[in-house]
């Protein structure tokens, strides 16, 4: 099914997409068709920036385990971590 | 008979005198022939699809695929534009049947074209393909497991999409609907839904409902594959389109 359903959210930070690195300003998570991944559904999530154009993307299709898999790891990362040292606020 | 095929990308014009890429297969050979518009699936204008074309090419059809998310820009890469257009909730009905009537108005400039033009379109592709067929002359038309032509999609979708069986008067040829029995978008029950509406219109449709399979069944990079839906649906539609797009 295709479902549209989209959690689009602000980023600040950068990403390294098809034409090298780019400043990435814009993230969307959804649970939809994926274009590479050989399941039907998959947790499909974009880092954008769209004042650079639809190029300026870095996309990646997860099942549902490993999204959360992913989820959980960066909750333990920033964790362990000193509190805030990765914070924009820094 | 020669079964030697060109395939490649060209260009052609669609709604609104848009110039929008297309992948088109046609055979070599100088007998009279049908076209078939190929609507890709959701994630876009990608190889699955483009392997459909030539396998239609191969079948005796001139085949076009338009790249229906051509408008995000040329030179961004299909993927990418899919990711965009998704973005502002999928294509438009209206733009939908302006590219499909420039994609079958192509076809028929094409040297042995015989005038004959059959759409079929895969998942969001298989409700526009009964879109196009409902609201363009088209002679044969083809939905394969496509969702919300019965019904509408839940409130909380943001997909432009709504149901298209106030259209069905206005089904302008045959149609040919393949479908898996464990899809749930669209349902069997959808689909009993579809069926009952024709049958009430007098409309012509042939539609087959296969055991053990799923949404995607024709899709053979996926897990969704089922080769013997896939094997059977390919015979059900080159028979089909045999009848509806001879000279």
């Amino acid at each position: 099914m295709c479902t549209y359903l989209t959690e689009n959210f602000e980023l600040d930070g950068a990403g390294k997409g098809a034409t090298g690195w780019f400043t990435v300003s814009q993230g969307a998570v959804y649970v939809d068709h994926p274009y590479h991944a050989t399941h039907e559904h998959t947790v499909n999530i974009d880092f954008t920036n769209p004042s650079e154009g639809p190029s300026a993307r870095v996309a990646v299709e997860l099942t549902e385990e490993s999204a959360l898999a992913l989820v959980e790891a960066i909750h333990k990362t920033l964790a362990a971590a000193p509190p805030g040292l990765a914070s924009t606020k820094r | 008979m020669s079964d030697a095929i060109w395939a490649g990308t060209v260009g052609f014009t669609g709604h609104e005198q848009a110039e929008l890429e297309a992948y088109l297969a046609r055979p070599l050979g100088d007998r009279p022939r049908g076209g078939v518009v190929v609507i890709h699936h959701m994630p876009g204008y990608d190889e699955g699809t483009k392997e459909i074309v030539r396998r239609f090419a191969a079948g005796g059809y001139a085949a076009v695929c338009p790249n229906l998310y051509s408008r995000e820009g040329a030179g961004v890469s299909p993927d990418d534009q899919a990711a965009a257009a998704r973005a502002k909730g999928g294509v438009p009905d209206e733009q939908l049947v302006g590219d499909v009537a420039g994609a079958a108005a192509y076809l028929n400039s094409l040297d042995h074209a015989n005038g004959k033009i059959g759409v079929i379109g895969y998942c969001s592709g298989g409700r526009q393909s009964f879109l196009a067929a409902c609201s363009l002359q088209i002679d044969a038309a083809v939905d394969c497991y496509g969702a919300f032509v019965a019904a509408d999609p839940p409130a909380d979708f943001p997909l432009k999409a709504r149901s298209l069986l106030s259209r069905a008067a206005d089904l302008s040829c045959p149609l040919l609907g393949l479908f898996g029995e464990q899809d749930s978008y669209p349902a069997p029950s959808e689909v009993g839904v579809i069926e009952t509406e024709l049958d009430k219109l007098g409309k012509e449709h042939e539609f087959h409902i296969f055991p053990d399979a799923g949404h995607g069944f024709f899709s053979t990079d996926r897990a969704a594959y089922r080769p013997v839906a896939a094997v059977e649906g390919w015979k059900k539609i080159f028979a089909f389109y045999g009848r509806h797009l001879a000279a």
